[in-house]
């Protein structure tokens, strides 16, 4: 086994994700199945080789650089269109402090 | 007019308009009705943005009206996949958590293709986040196969592939992270491409995996889908890893010279084929021959680590990226008193069982202990698939191989078994893990009528070598519009 059900549960919480037993069972088995697979990658030595951390980059270090200049910013109004809850601007959320 | 729409190209769609044989809005009207008429086949798309289109459409008339150029794809009804931000239309990502999303700006590849003329008929199904091989993972139900309706049209971009091969858009775009274009492309016989990493803007592209990430064209014809890549290709301030590198007219070079070509066949990719497709792949490397190219045998001896390495680097990534869906910005929220509560309650209730799948596997290969042995490790291993393209390509101009190892399979085939569909993406995740460009063009069908595409992959920013191989490949074969 490469993964109990009770590690799941740790991964899940550590996601944020709420699952059902059954997501949590089903999810043991497939992720079992697939980790087993992925220790294929244990065979290849790669003591020696640098991991890939950029995919292409031509260009000199500082291409991207460019002059601080202000652009039109979305808006409040736009940038909150799409809040499931919203006020004064703001996003809002459950209380987090209790007083 | 209405029957003519399901088999335009973009050249007659441009000779059409300047013979005024039809005007824009004339075309995007019955482009519309039609589309709108025939998806229920294959529910390609999800939703149609009418006014957006006519309004596009008008602006080509007036501008023909006044003798202006009105770009190089004035009229062209597109449609666009469903996880590129479309601003003021409905984007879902196929997911229940966007159901209502309504975008505040445009991906820039759309702001470019509308700039020279394009017509969006609307947005396209796809797997949930672009997470899938089949397009069965849409909350919105699955895509059907218009040339098998009751097989799977690939995924996850199924619904774009679906549309083109349908005639509903003329050309479509896609998303690729890990065969996403190529293989629907495949699977619905018409042409898809997936550019050189940074070729196109990912801004507005809503991120599954970002080092992995491309927008990519689907067309009819090999000179369409260049037509669509070169008018939206480029550097673009919004995309810090979109590439300096000046963009050709690749178009202006398909003039089907590609004797001497040098052509290497991966002797890993040929393991493992099924026959029927095996078949057609092997009568299109005849074909090759036959234009001159000199075919010669590489190896490629990394590939059999691809699927293991892409499924831990992609996942670390999508555990990454969705963690932006926590109920507080992107409209779906489950109500729960507490802030963690509704964080929990919100991403178990919206998140459809692949993408949990893959939010788990990437959160336990980035999580403490486990980091370097997978993580790190998938990273090194990376550098040696990306080493091994990098080797080939001093022998070799191009490398041809199949896209999948089988046609189009049955709805509901491999969806209980999750593994067996991440092994399908054998022949094409390579690519997006080295960044080159490759593509996929129809072969041909395989016996029971099912289309066989040919995977093309070249150099980095060898797009030009790649859709001049592909269209000269395409006219000695007469595949172009073959679905």
């Amino acid at each position: 086994m490469k993964i109990t059900e009770s590690e799941v549960r740790y991964v899940a919480d550590l996601a944020n994700l709420k699952l059902t037993d059954s997501e949590i069972a089903r999810l043991a088995k497939d992720m079992d199945e697939i980790l087993t697979h992925m220790d294929a990658l244990n065979e290849i030595d790669t003591s020696t080789v640098e991991p890939m951390a950029q995919v292409l980059y031509q260009s000199e270090e500082t291409a991207t650089l460019r002059a601080d200049e202000i652009v039109p910013p979305i808006g409040n109004d736009a940038a909150l269109a799409n809040a499931p809850l919203a006020g004064a601007g703001y996003y809002k959320v459950p209380k987090v402090i209790e007083r | 007019m209405t029957s003519d729409v399901a088999s335009l190209t973009i050249e007659q769609v441009q000779s059409g308009l300047a013979a005024r044989k039809f005007s824009a809005v004339e075309l995007a009207k019955s482009a519309l009705q039609f589309a709108q008429a025939e998806n229920p086949k294959t529910n390609a798309y999800l939703h149609f943005c009418p006014e957006r289109a006519l309004a596009a459409a008008e602006r080509v008339d007036r501008k023909l009206a006044a003798g202006e150029n009105a770009g190089p794809l004035a009229g062209v009804p597109l449609a666009v996949k469903d996880v590129i931000v479309t601003e003021g239309v409905r984007t879902t990502c196929g997911s229940r958590l966007l159901e209502h999303y309504i975008p505040p700006y445009d991906a820039t590849a759309v702001v470019r293709l509308e700039q020279a003329g394009a017509v969006i008929l609307g947005k396209t199904n796809c797997d949930e986040f672009a997470m899938g091989s089949s397009n069965e993972n849409s909350a919105f139900g699955p895509v059907r196969n218009p040339v098998a309706l009751d097989r799977v049209p690939g995924g996850s971009s199924g619904g774009s592939a679906a549309a083109v091969a349908q005639g509903t858009a003329v050309a479509a775009l896609g998303s690729d992270t890990g065969g996403s274009v190529r293989q629907p492309a495949s699977f619905c016989g018409v042409v898809g491409v997936t550019p050189t990493y940074g070729r196109v803007s990912r801004y507005g592209l809503v991120a599954f995996a970002s080092s992995l990430d491309h927008i990519g064209p689907f067309a009819r014809t090999v000179r369409d889908a260049a037509q669509l890549l070169e008018t939206m290709a480029g550097r673009d301030p919004c995309d810090a890893t979109s590439a300096f590198a000046p963009v050709p007219r690749f178009t202006a070079q398909l003039d089907g010279e590609v004797a001497g070509t040098r052509i290497g066949l991966p002797r890993e990719y040929f393991e493992g084929l099924s026959s029927d497709s095996g078949d057609r792949i092997r009568h299109a490397i005849e074909l090759l021959k036959k234009l001159g190219c000199e075919v010669r045998d590489i190896s490629l001896p990394a590939t059999k680590y691809a699927v293991p390495c892409y499924y831990i680097i992609a996942t670390a990534e999508a555990s990454s990226n969705l963690a932006r869906y926590d109920g507080v910005r992107y409209t779906g929220r489950a109500n729960e008193d507490t802030l963690s509560g509704m964080y929990r309650a919100t991403r178990g209730q919206g998140f459809g069982a692949e993408c949990k799948r893959r939010i788990m596997l990437g959160t336990y290969v980035l999580s403490h202990g486990y980091y370097d042995a997978y993580y790190l490790k998938a990273q090194k291993v990376r550098a040696l698939i990306a080493e091994d393209f990098r080797r080939a390509f001093t022998e070799v101009d191009a490398i041809v191989a199949p896209v999948s190892p089988s046609p189009a399979f049955k709805i509901g085939e491999k969806i209980d078994d999750p593994l067996e569909m991440y092994l399908s993406d054998i022949y094409t995740i390579t690519g997006d893990l080295a960044g080159i460009p490759c593509m996929s063009v129809p072969c041909g069908k395989t016996s029971e009528g099912l289309p066989v595409g040919m995977q093309i992959l070249t150099r980095h920013f060898d797009e030009t070598g790649m859709f001049r191989l592909a269209d000269a490949f395409e006219k000695a074969g007469g595949f172009a519009g073959s679905s």
